[in-house]
């Protein structure tokens, strides 16, 4: 690929005994912003500090922009790698002002040009009139923002995030979340973000990663992860849903307790496969003529809709979305059917 | 990723590169532990001749006049502390404000100085014995103002500070909430001072009562103004007057063991609790007192005040007018030049160790650290006299090591190289305030959070870059601020100062030492209010500090 940026092949972190990251290969194209998910502990923080440098690996390699810069060997030390990146806790210098702490990497330019750099970054992202703050001056908000306009400051090809808005309430963050997103696109510069929450990685990521226990198990775009993953941990961990078991009779077509429901593609499994059937909330309709009753077990009131939880059998639950005009109480029962558009299915 | 494992990762990564760091950590637990070390093993082979002597004749009275004082100045300094404590942080009353931080400044005036000041005031030829002489019936009644009693009632105005800052700080920081769930759990306002108060405060007021015991355990020249006998100055006598190191290395280490017993003592009383409340949100409304209780609180806060302060600088001052030119002549700005001198050595060797040991701490987080960082804490607990026997003994052995190979050598007798040297001296100084620079360069690493580092590499910079623009600016208020802090506790010290000087270093504290040992106030006067006037930078940055962390909160 002639635009590739960042390229990880196969790398490996390790802690003593503990693998952090085991054989984690992605691509990364100019200007592309890239989101790593996963729950805490799946490594996703450490593939960030081994591409800054602040992590050594021990397979693999990693090339930006066509060079490597980090192999088992070694690697170049974090101050020549040139990749930006914009902390957790933000580390903004507690000694320097918010238009010092963006010049601070703007070394080779002369004086002037620093201070117009940092004013003009500043004002993009919303901090005019607070250059001369300091950081304990400034509210958590706004603090992220001097990070992520420290980090663009160089030009860098590449940034990378370490949950950027994880200190942040929910507001603030699609905000800032739309805004850095904007930022960066203007700029022309490539992003790796790390997240544990997925409706942050759907707001800014062009492409995701669901990372678990150190391996990455599915880099695509969101719509693919929601509609099509790559296996039950990423079906469980994007969105919502229950699996339901089900008999392949047909390559396209599976036995359930919804009666037949047919895919779109044909699977590879011979006729009389077990299977399990991923149904999302949106995949069950209520309808009296329904096929199947479940019993109201769990109810959550979320404004226009309403979501049940459904015991169809002992072992078989279902999520339904239902408008919230039409309202059952726990223990109702409710006659359902399936109406599925992307089967997702797996071998049981 | 947990923040833990990133932890260990660095460490892992570091060996190689802080191999310095490594060995310099090492280098200064070793010079705080070998002293301690000769001690202790005085006990391996105690010397039956010189206990037997001593026990026939100091011994009894050491001990009695020693639990005299530990007990009185212990239920002295609860009293004062706990009770002024009260009433600053949790009543209010006329005059409050002031006493909260006006307490604090008896702090300044090392108990020598006030022990001397209460002698010259008190004493048969004093003005006060002289006033009451003049009021008829009373023209008879004359008294000496030494005894336990008077010992007793100066260390206690000298140390009631430790208890007061700390009980103070407790009872700052127990939350509105926590008094509000008490009363809703049915407790009135004295059950939740009993149940819920006090014991969420016992920590830090047994922290500031075991601080004022080890004060008076370690005590030197309050007790010899009085000539009154201890361990410090039972040691003072056999090493200068009897020039007995044996004996003296032996009281030493007896009363190293008190210490450790009052150590253990704080640790149990305790318990395995420490609490750290922070308060969150406003804080508990303060009691209002009104008619005569308001009167009683501002009276006895400003009692104390007056005599533990402000009457005694009054006299200070008095004696520095009348004595001729004030004193101010050339031998006073040499003398005050060298104990800057010697002052500021010590500073920059202890800054030194103090920032080696946190640095080594956070970037290694091994057990030799681990160690030298708890070594380094413990020197505070001892006493400057048994610091000094410690570090003398070291440095005998190391000379006569010396001077066994240069004769074997085939050269003749080098005599003392490193007993009797600077160097003795400010190991000394720099065991001992170790843990008072541990405080202010431990925060200051704190604000250099990894993260940031790691920011500013990231950005580009690095080596003597990083260092003159990250590392310096962030660092040098707390290094300041440490530095400052022993330069003060290295000019009031006396008795290892006493002890270990060199020819020629005398300092202010030597010198009132040995002016009061003559009886002559007035010429004490000068170098004593130097070094209150000095002392009184560090209050004010406690003052300041415990100020700012209550209110910003």
């Amino acid at each position: 690929m002639p635009d590739t940026l960042l390229k990880l092949d196969d790398i490996a972190c390790r802690y003593g005994e503990l693998t952090a990251v085991d054989g984690l290969s992605l691509r990364l194209r100019r200007g592309e912003i890239g989101c790593l998910l996963g729950p805490s502990g799946c490594g996703k923080t450490t593939v960030l500090r081994a591409i800054a440098g602040f992590e050594p690996i021990c397979a693999g390699t990693i090339r930006l922009d066509g060079r490597d810069i980090a192999t088992p060997a070694g690697g170049l030390p974090p101050d020549r790698r040139g990749v930006g990146m914009v902390f957790q806790d933000y580390a903004l210098f507690p000694h320097l002002s918010a238009a010092q702490n963006v010049a601070f990497g703007l070394r080779h330019l002369p004086r002037r040009e620093r201070r117009d750099v940092a004013r003009r970054l500043l004002d993009l992202v919303g901090l005019d009139g607070l250059v001369d703050r300091y950081p304990h001056e400034l509210s958590g908000g706004q603090q992220q923002r001097v990070a992520v306009a420290r980090a663009v400051a160089p030009q860098p090809p590449l940034v990378l995030m370490d949950e950027p808005f994880s200190n942040l309430d929910v507001d603030l963050r699609e905000r800032l979340g739309g805004d850095i997103r904007r930022l960066l696109k203007e700029q022309g510069i490539a992003a790796l973000f790390v997240t544990h929450d997925q409706h942050e990685a759907f707001l800014i990521g062009d492409r995701i990663g669901v990372m678990r226990e150190g391996r990455l198990l599915q880099w695509d775009s969101a719509f693919a992860l929601y509609h099509q993953p790559a296996d039950r941990f990423v079906a469980d961990f994007i969105g919502q849903g229950r699996l339901i078991s089900g008999v392949l009779s047909a390559p396209d077509a599976i036995e359930t307790a919804f009666g037949m429901i047919r895919g779109n593609v044909a699977y590879g499994w011979p006729a009389g496969r077990r299977v399990a059937l991923l149904l999302r909330p949106d995949d069950v309709v209520p309808d009296p003529a329904g096929p199947v009753e479940g019993e109201v077990v769990g109810r959550a009131f979320k404004g226009a809709e309403t979501l049940y939880t459904l015991r169809l059998a002992p072992d078989a639950e279902v999520l339904c979305e239902v408008p919230s005009r039409l309202d059952y109480p726990i223990g109702a029962r409710l006659r359902v059917r399936a109406e599925v558009e992307h089967l997702i299915v797996f071998a049981d | 990723m947990a923040p833990g494992l990133r932890e260990t990762r660095s460490r892992l990564h570091g060996p190689p590169r802080n191999r310095p760091l490594r060995a310099a950590v090492l280098l200064v637990g070793a010079l705080t532990a070998v002293p301690l070390a000769v001690l202790f093993s005085a006990w391996a082979s105690p010397e039956t001749a010189v206990w037997e002597h001593l026990a026939a004749t100091v011994l009894p009275n050491l001990l009695r006049n020693t639990a005299a004082l530990v007990l009185g100045v212990g239920i002295g300094t609860l009293i004062l502390g706990c009770g002024l404590a009260w009433l600053t942080a949790r009543c209010e009353f006329p005059g409050r404000r002031w006493l909260d931080w006006g307490l604090m400044l008896p702090l300044a005036l090392p108990a020598y100085v006030l022990a001397f000041v209460v002698q010259g005031l008190f004493d048969t030829a004093g003005p006060v014995q002289r006033l009451l002489s003049q009021i008829p019936g009373l023209e008879r009644v004359s008294f000496e103002a030494r005894g336990t009693p008077w010992v007793i009632a100066v260390l206690t105005l000298a140390f009631y500070p430790y208890v007061y800052l700390l009980a103070r700080a407790a009872f700052l920081g127990i939350g509105r909430g926590t008094l509000e769930a008490a009363r809703l759990l049915g407790l009135g306002p004295w059950g939740t001072f009993l149940r819920v108060v006090l014991p969420t405060a016992r920590p830090a007021i047994v922290a500031g009562l075991a601080l004022a015991v080890m004060e008076t355990l370690a005590d030197f020249g309050a007790v010899s103004v009085f000539n009154y006998d201890t361990f410090t100055t039972a040691i003072y006598k056999a090493w200068f007057g009897l020039f007995n190191l044996p004996a003296a290395a032996q009281l030493a280490s007896l009363l190293l063991l008190l210490v450790a017993l009052a150590l253990a003592g704080e640790r149990r009383l305790r318990g395995a609790a420490r609490f750290h409340e922070t308060a969150r949100g406003a804080p508990p409304p303060r009691i209002r007192l009104a008619g005569w209780r308001a009167i009683l609180a501002a009276t006895a806060g400003g009692a104390v005040l007056a005599v533990g302060f402000v009457l005694p600088m009054t006299q200070l001052v008095g004696w520095v007018a009348v004595s001729a030119g004030g004193g101010l002549d050339d031998r006073y700005w040499a003398l005050l030049g060298r104990t800057l001198l010697l002052g500021g050595s010590a500073a920059l060797v202890t800054v030194t160790g103090a920032l080696l040991i946190g640095l080594a701490r956070r970037r290694l987080g091994d057990r030799p650290s681990r160690i030298a960082a708890d070594l380094s804490a413990l020197g505070y607990a001892l006493p400057g006299s048994v610091l000094a026997v410690g570090v003398m003994l070291s440095f005998a052995g190391i000379d006569n090591a010396l001077n066994t190979l240069w004769r074997l050598a085939g050269g003749g007798s080098l005599g003392p190289v490193l007993s009797g040297s600077i160097a003795a001296l400010l190991l000394a100084y720099l065991i001992r305030f170790l843990a008072v620079a541990n405080g202010p360069v431990d925060s200051a690493l704190e604000r250099l959070r990894p993260s940031v580092v790691e920011a500013a590499r990231a950005l580009g910079a690095r080596g003597l870059d990083l260092a003159r623009r990250i590392y310096l600016p962030l660092l040098r208020p707390g290094l300041l601020t440490a530095a400052l802090l022993v330069l003060v506790e290295v000019m009031k010290e006396m008795p290892a100062t006493l002890l270990l000087r060199p020819f020629g270093w005398d300092t202010l504290a030597v010198r009132i030492f040995e002016f009061t040992s003559e009886g002559e106030w007035q010429r004490a006067a000068l170098p004593a209010v130097t070094l209150v006037l000095a002392g009184l930078g560090p209050v004010i940055w406690l003052a300041r500090r415990s100020a700012g962390a209550h209110e910003s909160s």
